[in-house]
């Protein structure tokens, strides 16, 4: 299966990653090739099967709901690019129009 | 007295308990052995020699009022995937390079908890993605048996600092390999356990389904001492196995007679080399001397899947998982914009390196609106198939033995261009993790001077069956005593 270009930048777009020209022409090849690889999977009769999400058999992991200490806002945020009022500061998402 | 920094943990824990050897110098001779091999290997990405120091004296103080557990005193080097607080933990990766995380992870806690000496972080393949610690974007590890060529990955670090002794141990992180493989092309020991038998808390995530924590070590013995103080349950990980741990070293007993070791024919893998093959049968033939019951006719017919599920489902989780790497929280930020989307496509046009991004594509693409069931769910149910074969051989056998690498280490830059080459060196490792089953890769000899390890792979919760096996075949060899030519 091949790639077409419009697909390479569908999917960069779809994971928000930005490319430069070379890298979406080498990813077009090279994700085309990993991806044809990937055809012989279609040969396995899977007729029946469930899929496998997890490999132990635990599931509805609960816990008491109580209140523990948790980190403080500045060891929280002592990472974040911007911060102001003890709160992570990012762009508008909405513009004004 | 071998020189100080070459010695097992459990031949340190010795003399320190008998008071012949204080942490403070057994910290300081790894900090000069370091010091002296770190220029060629590359192996660290950061070395906390100060604060090492402060650790040791303190493990000391602890060991004079009379409290010791096998690893006090001991110095460790993690893998620069999990959180250590306040200790830069970079992924070796752009994106976090100055990240200082505000916990510790869960194995962290514990180490620190019995007085181990963390001397500094390992590097690795950027997000523990690849096969030959290349893709650090810091610096290459170098291989301690020949400089031109890769200690494995992604675990290359930890690995080589292990067999270089510029550390008694070690902790990797194994998704597809990155344990075992870089264990065997170094001539150290290194164990994936059953998923969920150690926490995944504080380690950073790659693919959430297949992670595991392990030991890299120089024996055996240590190796079960290692798991001892790792494994267990852990409320702050729901997926870990609220189940008790044994003491792994009460497995350490040399006699597998009459144990049923299959040898599994689909290992044998197209791009095997010969002289690699010979060392797999010499070690077989000395299980069989040693009373272990070899049939040599097993077959697991789905293991030819394996690669291509791993392949989906692995880029699958992580492309979910670095979604989070959007510059707002932590990580590097790209802030030359007032756009939000810009900014979020450049932090990570910019943080991550090649193969990251190849592989967040790769997932991006299997899980996409009209693929979805074509990769994703189809790679989810083959997994279901494989895991099946296992368990169904695991009611005849109590161990599988194969190579944990079919060649020997390659050169340096001999792969990094074609990522399908790369993707196949991992061909006998990944089926485990697809399983969730433990595996243990332990060295088995050596191609001109390049050493070959084999696994021993066992059913879910198996260590002791494998550590036995492992311990066995330890006592009756001397391949693991070999150093590299430093």
């Amino acid at each position: 299966m091949k790639l077409s270009r419009q697909q390479v930048q569908h999917i960069a777009l779809l994971a928000r990653l930005g490319l430069t020209e070379a890298e979406i022409e080498k990813f077009q090849l090279q994700l085309s090739n990993i991806l044809e690889n990937f055809e012989i999977l279609q040969q396995v009769d899977t007729t029946n099967v469930p899929p496998t999400t997890q490999v132990i058999s635990l599931s509805n992991v609960f816990r008491e709901d109580i209140t523990e200490d948790s980190y403080s806002p500045e060891e929280i945020l002592a990472n974040s690019p911007l911060q102001e009022d003890n709160c992570f500061k990012v762009r508008a998402v909405l513009e004004e129009s | 007295m071998s020189k100080l920094c070459e010695l097992t943990a459990h031949e340190a824990h010795q003399l320190l308990k008998e008071r012949k050897i204080s942490s403070l110098e057994l910290t300081k001779a790894t900090l000069m052995r370091l010091d002296k091999v770190e220029t060629k290997l590359h192996a660290c990405v950061t070395i906390n020699s100060e604060s090492a120091l402060r650790q040791a004296a303190e493990a000391d103080k602890y060991m004079k009022k009379g409290y010791i557990h096998p690893l006090t005193g001991i110095p460790a080097l993690i893998k620069d995937n999990m959180c250590t607080k306040g200790l830069r933990t970079t992924c070796s990766s752009k994106i976090l390079e100055n990240f200082l995380p505000p916990y510790d992870a869960t194995v962290v806690t514990k180490l620190k908890a019995v007085k181990a000496v963390i001397i500094g972080k390992t590097n690795m393949d950027e997000f523990a993605m690849g096969s030959s610690t290349e893709n650090s974007a810091f610096f290459p590890t170098k291989n301690p048996w020949d400089l031109a060529r890769v200690p494995g990955g992604s675990s290359g670090g930890s690995a080589t600092a292990v067999a270089a002794d510029e550390t008694l141990y070690a902790l990797g992180s194994d998704t597809g390999g990155s344990i075992r493989q870089p264990a065997g092309f170094c001539n150290v020991v290194g164990l994936k356990p059953t998923y969920g038998r150690v926490s995944r808390f504080g380690l950073v995530a790659f693919a959430s389904s297949l992670d595991q924590i392990g030991p890299i070590t120089k024996d055996v013995t240590d190796c079960a001492l290692v798991l001892n103080t790792i494994a267990g349950y852990d409320p702050k990980d729901s997926t870990s196995i609220p189940y008790p741990i044994p003491d792994y070293t009460k497995a350490l007993v040399s006699d597998i007679k009459n144990l049923r070791i299959g040898i599994p024919k689909e290992y044998f893998v197209e791009g095997m080399q010969a002289e690699v093959r010979a060392i797999l049968i010499s070690a077989i033939n000395k299980l069989q001397e040693l009373g272990a019951k070899i049939d040599w006719e097993v077959s697991l017919p789905y293991t030819k899947y394996a690669l291509a599920v791993y392949y989906i489902l692995a880029p699958s989780e992580a492309s979910a998982n670095l979604a989070r790497y959007d510059g707002v929280k932590y990580g590097f930020s790209y802030q030359e914009t007032s756009n939000m989307w810009e900014a979020m496509e450049k932090t990570k046009q910019f943080g991550f390196g090649v193969e990251v991004k190849r592989r967040i594509m790769l997932g991006t693409y299997a899980l996409s609106a009209g693929y979805y069931d074509a990769y994703y769910l189809k790679a989810q149910k083959v997994r279901t198939l494989i895991r099946w074969e296992f368990d169904k051989a695991f009611e005849k056998y109590d161990a599988l033995v194969t190579l944990t690498s079919p060649t020997v280490p390659f050169k340096i830059g001999e792969k990094i261009e074609d990522p399908l080459q790369m993707y196949l060196s991992d061909v006998c490792t990944i089926p485990v993790n697809i399983a969730g089953i433990p595996t243990i890769s332990i060295p088995a000899g050596f191609v001109d001077n390049l050493p070959v390890g084999i696994q021993i792979m066992g059913k879910p919760l198996s260590e002791e069956t494998l550590l036995r096996i492992a311990f066995a075949y330890e006592q009756a060899t001397d391949w693991h005593k070999r150093k590299p030519p430093l």
